[in-house]
C-alpha cells in the first residue's frame, strides 16, 4: 500500500467577501478562485483557462479588477473581495447587469461575470470612460461569442443609466 | 423587457433579451464545473507522451494501490470505438493496443482529490515502441509512410470526385482563366468554458447520468450506451448552461466516456475537468487546409467553370471527417450560379488530435479561396469586385447542379447594403496609402437535411405542456450553447399562440425529460426546432379554441384569440381570459400535452451521387460583407478598421439575438484571418494556451456594422433562417482582398499574421529591385 498524498498545509485566512467576514481554514496553496468556488461556494466566478490568460475569473480586490486564479487566496488576508454575487443588491440587479441583459453583452455567458467586474471596476474610478478607456479595462478578458460590440454597448449602456 | 411580439401584423421589433440572460449576468447559471461536486470524486487522464506507437506494456498496479484511488480505467475496460458517423467510428475513449496523437487517453483514475489523482497518475507505468509519426498531408500521403489506420491506403481517410456540368466546355468559354494554391492554419473553438463533465453511476439501480458540456446529449447518450454496454433506457444525459461550442462539442467527446466509465468503475460519482491545454487537445476544429482552385470567368464578369481540390490535414481518428470534406466541394455550389464545377476532395490521417466540426463546418477555406480568387480575376479584367458578384447571382426557386434546394435568395440585396452602407464606389480606389476595402460573399445551410444519424425520424419533436398553473412549458431537446436557441422557441410559442412571452418556460437538452434532438449543429434549430416548436404551439392552440367555442357556444372557426383574450370574431358581448379558457380545456382530459414535429421531405435530402446528402438544407443564409483595413508596411501589422455586414436570415424571429450571431460570427472570420492559427511541434501543441493562441482582444476588435435582410423563406418558421454561420466565411476573404487594395499585396496563406504580410513585402522588394537592376541592365 502507497502512503496516502500529503495534505497540503491550512491556515485559518479572515477576509471580507461580498461585504461579510469570513473565516476558513485554506490550504497555503490555494488560488483565490478555487477558495470562492469551492470553499466559498460563490460558483459565479469562472475559471476559462490555466492560469491568468482569458480574465473569465476577474474579481474585485480592494476594488481593483484582478484575475482571482493567480492570486493566493492566503494573500487576501484582511481583504475586501467582491464577486459577481455582491452586485445583485435585495434582488436588484446592478446596471451592468441589466445592461449586459438588456443589450445581449452575454451570449454564452461564460466569460460574463468576469467582463462586469472588470467594467464595474472602470466604472467605479472612471464614470464616463471613452471607448478607448472601455477597451483597455476589458483587454484582459476574452469574449469567444459577442465580438465584443454588444459589450461595449453594454457597459456604454450602464454608463449612461448612472448609479 | 423590450417586447412587442403581440398583435397581428408582427411589427418590426428589436427583439427580447435571453430568458436565461438574468442566470447569467448574475452568476447564478450553473455551468458544468459548478454543479455539485463535493461528494464526487475526482478524475484525470493519462496521456499519450509520443505521436504514433505500439503499446507494449500498461501497468496500472501501483496506482490502483495507491491510498485514495477508487478507480482505474485504461482500453481494457472499453473495447468499443465511438465517433460520430456511424460509418466512421474508429476511435476508441482509452487507446488500445497503439496510440495515433501526442495527448491522446491511455489511461484514467478517480480518486479522493486532485492531489491523490494526480500522483496516481504518476504511478501508472506505460512503455510505447515508437512509430514514424506525420504531421503534414504531403508526409502522410507519402508513398511508404507508415498507414495509422490499416484499411484506409496512403492514410486517405475518404476521397471525393464530384463533377456537375461540363469543367472543360466551361473553361473553353472563358476569358480569362486563373488558377492559384492557398494554405489555411488549423484552428480552433476555444470557446471560453473548459470541458469538463460529471457522471454518477448508480450500482444499484443500474443507472448513469451524465451532465456534460455536449452539444447534442443525444450522440453522447447513444455512445456512452454503445462503450459501457449499458441499456440505453438506463442513461440520462443532461445539459447544464453551456460556456460556447461553435461545434467542438458535436461530437461526443473521449473525456466523456472516460468519466462515465470512471463513474461505474467507482460506482459512484465523478468530476472530470480539463485543463485548458486538454481542451485544446480534445478539440475537434477547422482542420488545416490546402485548395487548389481554378475559375474561368467571361469578360462581363460570369464565371464560366470551377474546379477545385482541397486537402484537409484531419487528424488521427475520422470523426466527423468525411462530412468536412464533403462540405468542402458541396457548398462550393449555392451561392453562385455556376454552370460546371469539379471537385476532388482528400481528408488525410496525421498524427495530430483530431479535426471536426467548426463555424461555417468545411465551407470556409473553399469559400476563402473562392472569393480571394474571383477577387483576382475582376481585377484582371477592370471589373468591380461588386459587379462580378452581381454577374453571378441565382434566381430563387432554383436547385443547384449537385441537388441543392434554393428556396429564397436574399444575396442580392445583401451586396446592396453592404455597397451603400460602406460608401464602396464613393471610397474604392480613393483610399489613403495603406488602407484599403474588400468584400465577399458567403452562405450556410440552415441546418442538415438529412441528419447523420439517419433514422427516418421527423427532424425535431418539441413537446408542449400546459396545466393548471397556465404555464406553458416547452420541452426541446436542442441545446441553447449561448445562441439564444431556447428564447426562439418561447418566442416561436409565444407568438403563435399569441401569449405573454414570460407564460413560456423552456426546459432544454435532459435525454429523461426533452424529446430527442439531433442537437446544436448545422445551424438547424431556428429551422427545424422552430417549425416544430410553432406546429406543437398550434396544437395547443386548437384545443384552447375548441374550449373556448364550447365556453362560448360558438363555432371553433369563429373564435378568435389575441393578447390572452378568446372572443367570438362575430360578436363583442363576451370576452375570455386565458386562464378561464385553460381552466375550461383541462376539464375534459386534464394536464394537455401536445406534439408537434418537423420533417425535412425526401426532396430536399440531396443529391442521389456518394456524399450527394452532405449540403443538402431548406434554406440556405446568404451574407455579403465590406471591410476596411490598415496595413502598416514597415511591421506587417493588419488592423481591421470596419466591417459592414449583411445577413439573409429569411425573417429574423429575435432581431437582437440575429445581430448578435452575425457579429459573433464574423468576428470569428476575423480571428481565422488575421491572427489564429494552432501550431505542433513534432505533435506538440505549442498554442495550447489563451496566450498563445492568439485570439482577437477587444483591443483588436472593430465596429461592426450589421445589416438583416429578409428574404421570407417560404419553409423556414415564420421565414426563419439560420443567423450564427453564413457570415463567417467571407470575412477571410474580404480581409485579404482589402489588404491587396490597400498595398497591392495578393496573400494566400491564412492567417495574415505580420510576418507573412512581412515576407510578402519584402519578396515584392526584393522582385522591385531585381527588375530595375534588369532594366538597368539591358
Amino acid at each position: 500500500m502507497h502512503a496516502p498524498s500529503r495534505q497540503p498545509k491550512k491556515r485559518l485566512l479572515r477576509l471580507r467577501v461580498n461585504g461579510r467576514w469570513r473565516e476558513d481554514a485554506v490550504s497555503e496553496r490555494a488560488l483565490l478562485a478555487d477558495y470562492l468556488r469551492e470553499v466559498a461556494n460563490l460558483t459565479g466566478t469562472k475559471i476559462g483557462c490555466d492560469g491568468g490568460e482569458c480574465g473569465a475569473c476577474t474579481v474585485l480586490v480592494d476594488g481593483e479588477a484582478v484575475p482571482s486564479c493567480i492570486i493566493l487566496a492566503a494573500r487576501c488576508e484582511g481583504r475586501d473581495v467582491e464577486t459577481i454575487e455582491a452586485l445583485a443588491t435585495q434582488g436588484r440587479i446592478s446596471r451592468l447587469q441589466r445592461a449586459f441583459h438588456e443589450k445581449l453583452g452575454t451570449q454564452c455567458g461564460f466569460c460574463t461575470p468576469g467582463m462586469i467586474m472588470a467594467a464595474e471596476a472602470l466604472l467605479r474610478r472612471n464614470p464616463r470612460p471613452i471607448d478607448s478607456e472601455i477597451s483597455t479595462a476589458l483587454s484582459g478578458n476574452l469574449c469567444r461569442c459577442t465580438g465584443y460590440v454588444k459589450i461595449i454597448e453594454s457597459v456604454k449602456a450602464a454608463m449612461d443609466a448612472g448609479s | 423587457m423590450t417586447m412587442d411580439l403581440h398583435t397581428e401584423g408582427k411589427p418590426a421589433h428589436r427583439g427580447v433579451p435571453l430568458i436565461d440572460g438574468i442566470e447569467k449576468v448574475t452568476g447564478r447559471a450553473r455551468y458544468t464545473a459548478d454543479l455539485d461536486h463535493t461528494d464526487a470524486l475526482v478524475g484525470r487522464i493519462l496521456r499519450s507522451p509520443v505521436s504514433h506507437g505500439e503499446i507494449l506494456r500498461l501497468d496500472i498496479s501501483k496506482a490502483r494501490m495507491l491510498e485514495g484511488v477508487l478507480a482505474v480505467v485504461t482500453g481494457d475496460d472499453c473495447p468499443h470505438t465511438y465517433g460520430v458517423l456511424p460509418i466512421a467510428m474508429n476511435e476508441y475513449p482509452l487507446a488500445r493496443g497503439r496510440v495515433r496523437y501526442r495527448g491522446e487517453p491511455v489511461a484514467a483514475v478517480a480518486a479522493i482529490d486532485a492531489e491523490t489523482a494526480e500522483r496516481a497518475l504518476g504511478l501508472i507505468e506505460l512503455e510505447v515502441k515508437k512509430l514514424p509519426a506525420y504531421y503534414t498531408s504531403e508526409d502522410a500521403r507519402a508513398s511508404g509512410a507508415e498507414l495509422l489506420h490499416d484499411n484506409k491506403p496512403g492514410n486517405v481517410e475518404r476521397e471525393v470526385h464530384h463533377q456537375f456540368g461540363d469543367v472543360g466546355q466551361g473553361f473553353a468559354a472563358a476569358d480569362l482563366i486563373r488558377q492559384e494554391k492557398f494554405c489555411c492554419a488549423e484552428i480552433n473553438h476555444a470557446q471560453i468554458e473548459p470541458h469538463a463533465s460529471l457522471a454518477e453511476f448508480n450500482s444499484s439501480t443500474g443507472r448513469l447520468t451524465v451532465q456534460t458540456v455536449s452539444q447534442v446529449g443525444y450522440y453522447l447518450h447513444l455512445m456512452l450506451a454503445r462503450c459501457l454496454d449499458l441499456d440505453s433506457s438506463r442513461i440520462r444525459v443532461i445539459k447544464p448552461f453551456i460556456g460556447g461550442g461553435f461545434g467542438a462539442r458535436v461530437e461526443t467527446l473521449n473525456f466523456e466516456i472516460v468519466t462515465a466509465l470512471l463513474a461505474r468503475a467507482s460506482a459512484t460519482k465523478v468530476m472530470m475537468q480539463l485543463t485548458r491545454e486538454e481542451t485544446f487537445i480534445t478539440h475537434r476544429a477547422r482542420p488545416q487546409t490546402d485548395i487548389q482552385l481554378k475559375l474561368g470567368m467571361k469578360k462581363d464578369g460570369r464565371i464560366t467553370a470551377c474546379e477545385c481540390e482541397v486537402v484537409q490535414r484531419g487528424g488521427a481518428y475520422a470523426g466527423y471527417g468525411i462530412i468536412t470534406i464533403l462540405y468542402a466541394g458541396a457548398l462550393l455550389h449555392g451561392l453562385y450560379d455556376i454552370s460546371a464545377v469539379k471537385y476532388d476532395g482528400y481528408r488525410v490521417y496525421a498524427n495530430l488530435p483530431p479535426c471536426g466540426a467548426m463555424r461555417g463546418h468545411g465551407s470556409v477555406d473553399t469559400r476563402h479561396a473562392f472569393e480571394c480568387l474571383v477577387d483576382r480575376m475582376a481585377g484582371e479584367l477592370g471589373l468591380d469586385p461588386i459587379a462580378v458578384r452581381r454577374a453571378n447571382l441565382l434566381q430563387a426557386p432554383t436547385s443547384t447542379m449537385n441537388d441543392l434546394m434554393i428556396n429564397s435568395y436574399g444575396l442580392a440585396e445583401c451586396i446592396d447594403k453592404v455597397e451603400r452602407a460602406s460608401k464602396w464606389h464613393e471610397r474604392i480606389g480613393r483610399m489613403p496609402p495603406g488602407k484599403g476595402l474588400g468584400m465577399a460573399c458567403s452562405h450556410y445551410v440552415s441546418g442538415a437535411a438529412k441528419p447523420i444519424h439517419f433514422t427516418g425520424e421527423p427532424h425535431a419533436v418539441v413537446n408542449l405542456k400546459l396545466d393548471f398553473d397556465g404555464g406553458v412549458t416547452a420541452l426541446t431537446g436542442a441545446a441553447d450553447i449561448g445562441q439564444g436557441s431556447s428564447t426562439m422557441v418561447a418566442i416561436a410559442v409565444a407568438e403563435t399562440l399569441d401569449i405573454s412571452l414570460d407564460r413560456v418556460r423552456v426546459i432544454a437538452a435532459d435525454t429523461a425529460v426533452t424529446p430527442k434532438d439531433n442537437g446544436a449543429y448545422s445551424s438547424r434549430i431556428t429551422f427545424m426546432v422552430g417549425n416544430a416548436a410553432i406546429d406543437a404551439a398550434k396544437k395547443l392552440k386548437a384545443v384552447l379554441v375548441a374550449a373556448a367555442a364550447r365556453k362560448l357556444e360558438a363555432r371553433p372557426e369563429d373564435i378568435e384569440c389575441a393578447g390572452e383574450v378568446f372572443r367570438v370574431g362575430t360578436g363583442d358581448q363576451s370576452n375570455l381570459p386565458f386562464a378561464d379558457v385553460v381552466a375550461a380545456a383541462l376539464v375534459d382530459e386534464g394536464a394537455i400535452t401536445v406534439k408537434g414535429s418537423f420533417t425535412c421531405p425526401p426532396e430536399a435530402q440531396g443529391g442521389k451521387h456518394r456524399g450527394g446528402a452532405v449540403g443538402s438544407t431548406m434554406g440556405f443564409s446568404y451574407a455579403a460583407q465590406v471591410v476596411e483595413v490598415s496595413v502598416d508596411d514597415a511591421t506587417g501589422r493588419v488592423t481591421v478598421d470596419k466591417i459592414w455586414v449583411a445577413l439573409d436570415c429569411g425573417h429574423a424571429i429575435n432581431p437582437l439575438a440575429v445581430e448578435g450571431q452575425i457579429q459573433g460570427s464574423v468576428w470569428m472570420g476575423m480571428g481565422q484571418a488575421i491572427c489564429e492559427e494552432t501550431r505542433y511541434l513534432d505533435g506538440l501543441p505549442a498554442h495550447a494556451s489563451l496566450l498563445e493562441y492568439r485570439m482577437p482582444t477587444i483591443m483588436d476588435s472593430p465596429p461592426i456594422e450589421t445589416h438583416i435582410v429578409e428574404s421570407h423563406d417560404p419553409y423556414g418558421p415564420f421565414g426563419a433562417k439560420e443567423a450564427s454561420e453564413g457570415a463567417l466565411a467571407g470575412f477571410p476573404p474580404a480581409l485579404v482582398n482589402a489588404v491587396a487594395n490597400a498595398i497591392g499585396i495578393e496573400l494566400n496563406e491564412l492567417p495574415i499574421s505580420p510576418d507573412r504580410v512581412m515576407d510578402s513585402l519584402i519578396q515584392r522588394r526584393r522582385q522591385t529591385r531585381v527588375a530595375s537592376a534588369l532594366k538597368a541592365a539591358s
